[in-house]
């Protein structure tokens, strides 16, 4: 980690100041590429997500389409199981965690009132990893040839991969591996940033800012961090066993050998479980910041929210049994866990009223991102509810593996997470752009995803407990499955037509020359004291925090009678530009880039032909020297 | 150049950001290498199985077992592993001598002893490195049964850490070597030995666990 001061006139010293000579200008593309700023690194997040949910929304598409009438061929079975295992891999791994990556890359330092997350050498890693796995993964639909005679070369497994779905004898082909070295790499790239944002939200609050004084989103960040850096581990060394099974015969769920499908169960629900928190606790804290701000009112029992989060972090590792009460582990195993999962609707059930209550007498102003946040507690508790239903051993045996899961997952991840996602989009885009979407446009696009979603995951519930099993191709007439199929379909376009709506929106609201206000929803917290867009040293002065809820204590208070009454005026500081002169940033970096691409070349390698291993695990070992050797601000 | 990367001097918890990020790397190792140990424990009683063509003869089990009044010799050489494993635990010591070192402002002192624990790294990764070589030799492959698979990774994985390990300590004496580490950058070691004490402290419970106790 020492710093190296190369004699002037060594060429390869020169080359590496020419390369970051192009990364200071600002407006070039190298830019971007070598930026270290957790700004520009989480618009990267949340673009490069957004266009694999549209990868993975595509996908959903044709499923629909095969199922929207009896005995379809809009697919085959090989190309139904391949697409639903994309669909599934692609939403949870490339969608929903990077989106939270995103918001976490662009809130966390501004909410503690820090200039950047404590490693952002690393956090480009993060980025750059995440970009290669996700680009390998989808790489795989290739392998077999063209893709539009439908020969499609993805995993076939499911997202879950269960054994021995997984096996070579089962699954031939690459696709699979693909999908283990791909979640291997996400795994990666997700650890990086998990180790990142503890360490920043523990290590860089700014003065004042004691742990119950963090906005709720930091708190759920920081939830969220410890059990990725807990539950990535695992799932890692079940990817790893499947790897060692399938490239060099190894036993590990060979059950002629004596080897387990159930110790594959237990270590991806051991993940899994974990995983489904990871999913939903940043969309829990995005509502936590908005309810707030559109209701005028506090947060309703801060710190009951706060403990029920990391409650619910704690009891995420103890119900990972409800996935598998049909495998047949006995009935004191599978009612210990039907316990703890009805216990873990508990805290879960705490935030919900809590939320309501943060409305409750508030004056709520009637924005998309509230439209948003509503509609994420509404179908969020539905999707609670049904899972409550899951809970209970006896029902579950009825629902395994139909349409009822769907349902319920749908409920809480694309009404939970997604929706809130959405929320937390209308909600800063403006700080980080300078321009404000469109308020109008936003309330379309809400109505219309939300009669869209309930068009499709509504029926599923029916067509599930009339007892239609997921991850089959097709069904027969006269089971009465056809008009709930066919509702879901028409739905699932409607969800389409919505992102149409959005993407117009942002192209439209970019190129409006009005400019946004600094603090255009009178909020609450750090960031909206900061210009739109946050100039890249984010904050002039690290600001002293004295309270909760920060930024509107120092806009608002009470007078003798109790009454809340702004500040006079003139108590924030100047609109006028700082030229971020002076202020230590860190340098931007090509060696993030250089390590992470190293990794799917590696990977590549492991399929295919032991030289690429080599080059891969050079160029890896070259970035990550060159990232020691490296100063990491200049001039040190 | 102990907060370059963020340009503040004081951390809110007062720990350095990089040792808190080891800390926590080091914790989420614990789930890898548990998840790795509770693997093979899972399949221990489970070696009795054919192995590979459906043969019991053609298996290989780590200590000597009668199955059907057959009697089956053990592959483990349990003194040969006792002494890599002492030869492990001893480049912990050396570790904490080179850290004690530096933090004195003896780079002659710590370069020593940085040499000393990664040269016992490699003692090690050698013996492992035979034994696999010996394993083989007697019909013990990732396929062969469960044992192989489940042993091969765990400690093939164990070794990996250890490879890393000692690579960090010659890339740390090289950069010594040429001046760059000097008693302010005590941390930097006191982070290498916190990932080496802890592939130390995870080999004893390998060691333990696979070698020494036998169901």
């Amino acid at each position: 980690m020492a710093t190296v001061a190369q004699p002037a006139g060594n060429p390869l010293a020169q080359a590496l100041r020419d390369v970051r000579q192009l990364a200071e200008d600002k407006y070039s593309i190298w830019s971007w590429i070598a930026t270290v700023d957790h700004k520009r690194i989480g618009v990267m997040y949340g673009v490069t997500a957004f266009i694999f949910f549209l990868l993975g929304g595509a996908e959903a598409l044709l499923l629909r389409l095969q199922l929207s009438s009896p005995n379809a061929t809009v697919l085959d079975p090989d190309q139904f199981n391949r697409l639903f295992t994309m669909h599934g891999t692609t939403m949870v791994f490339l969608v929903v965690m990077p989106l939270s990556a995103a918001f976490f890359n662009l809130l966390v330092p501004l909410m503690i009132g820090a200039r950047d997350v404590a490693f952002p050498r690393l956090n480009s890693f993060s980025f750059w990893a995440f970009l290669g796995a996700g680009i390998f993964l989808n790489a795989s639909f290739f392998i077999r040839g063209n893709i539009f005679n439908g020969d499609l070369g993805a995993p076939d497994g499911g997202w879950f991969g269960y054994s021995p779905l997984t096996s070579n004898e089962f699954s031939p082909g690459n696709g699979i591996d693909f999908w283990i070295l791909g979640l291997l790499m996400l795994g990666v790239a997700s650890l990086a940033g998990g180790f990142n944002f503890v360490v920043t939200i523990l290590n860089m609050r700014a003065p004042g800012m004691t742990m119950l004084r963090m906005p709720l989103f930091v708190w759920m960040t920081l939830v969220t961090s410890l059990l990725i850096v807990f539950a990535m581990p695992v799932i890692t060394v079940a990817l790893f066993e499947l790897l060692f099974d399938r490239l060099y015969n190894a036993n590990f769920f060979n059950t002629e050998m004596g080897g387990s499908p159930l110790l594959w169960q237990h270590m991806f629900w051991l993940f899994g479980h974990p995983e489904v928190y990871i999913l939903i606790l940043p969309a829990m804290g995005i509502v936590s910041e908005i309810l707030p701000t559109f209701s005028k009112k506090p947060l309703f029992g801060y710190p009951f929210v706060v403990f029920s989060g990391v409650a619910i972090g704690f009891m995420s590792w103890g119900v990972w049994v409800h996935h598998m009460y049909t495998t047949g582990l006995g009935t004191i195993a599978t009612s210990a866990f039907g316990i703890s999962t009805l216990l873990i609707g508990v805290p879960t059930g705490v935030k919900i009223f809590n939320w309501l209550g943060t409305m409750w007498g508030g004056s709520i102003s009637l924005k998309a991102p509230l439209m948003f946040s509503a509609g994420f507690i509404t179908m969020f508790t539905i999707g609670g509810l049904s899972g409550i239903l899951h809970s209970m051993v006896p029902s579950d045996f009825q629902q395994q593996d139909t349409y009822f899961v769907v349902a319920h997952f749908h409920y809480v991840l694309f009404g939970g997470a997604i929706f809130a996602l959405f929320a937390g989009a209308y909600y800063w885009f403006s700080k980080f752009t300078g321009k404000m979407l469109h308020d109008g446009l936003g309330q379309l696009h809400f109505w219309i995803m939300f009669i869209g979603f309930n068009l499709t995951f509504f029926p599923m519930h029916m067509s599930g407990l009339l007892g239609m099993p997921r991850r089959v191709y097709t069904y027969q007439e006269g089971l009465g499955f056809d008009i709930w199929n066919l509702l879901s379909t028409v739905g699932g376009f409607l969800i389409a037509a919505s992102m149409l709506v959005f993407i117009f929106n942002v192209i439209y609201s970019l190129r409006k020359s009005e400019k946004a206000d600094r603090d255009p929803w009178d909020g609450r917290t750090l960031e909206w004291s900061l210009p739109s867009p946050v100039p890249h040293y984010n904050f002039k002065e690290i600001p002293v925090v004295e309270s909760r809820d920060a930024f509107w204590n120092e806009k608002y208070k009470e007078d003798e009678a109790g009454v809340v009454i702004p500040v006079v005026a003139g108590a924030s500081d100047d609109e006028e530009e700082h030229d971020g002169h002076g202020i230590h940033m860190p340098s931007p970096s090509f060696f993030p880039l250089i390590a992470a691409a190293g990794l799917p070349v590696l990977a590549t390698g492991l399929i295919y032909d032991p030289a690429l291993v080599a080059v891969g695990a050079a160029t890896t070992m070259i970035g990550v020297f060159g990232w020691a050797i490296e100063p990491a601000t200049e001039g040190e | 150049m102990a907060h370059a990367e963020t340009g503040q001097l004081e951390t809110s918890t007062g720990i350095d950001n990089r040792k808190l990020f080891m800390w926590l790397f080091l914790a989420s190792e614990c789930l890898f290498f548990g998840s790795l140990i509770a693997a093979y424990l899972l399949y221990r009683g489970q070696h009795d199985v054919p192995c590979l063509g459906g043969d019991l003869s053609a298996c290989v089990f780590p200590t000597d077992r009668t199955i059907n009044g057959v009697e089956y010799e053990g592959i483990f050489d349990i003194p040969f592993t006792s002494v890599s494993a002492f030869v492990l635990l001893m480049s912990s010591v050396s570790m904490v001598l080179a850290l004690a070192a530096i933090q004195r402002g003896n780079i002659r002192a710590m370069r020593i002893w940085l040499f000393t624990t990664a040269l016992l790294g490699a003692l090690f990764v050698g013996g492992q490195a035979f034994e696999f070589t010996e394993f083989y030799r007697e019909g013990l492959d990732l396929d062969t049964n469960l044992f192989g698979s489940t042993f091969f990774v765990l400690t093939g994985f164990h070794g990996a850490h250890v490879t890393v390990g000692v690579l960090v300590l010659l890339s740390m004496l090289v950069w010594s070597g040429r001046g760059k580490v000097q008693q302010k950058d005590s941390l930097n070691i006191e982070l290498v030995g916190l990932y080496w004490h802890f592939v130390d402290v995870v080999w004893i419970v390998i060691f333990t666990l696979i070698y020494l106790i036998q169901p």
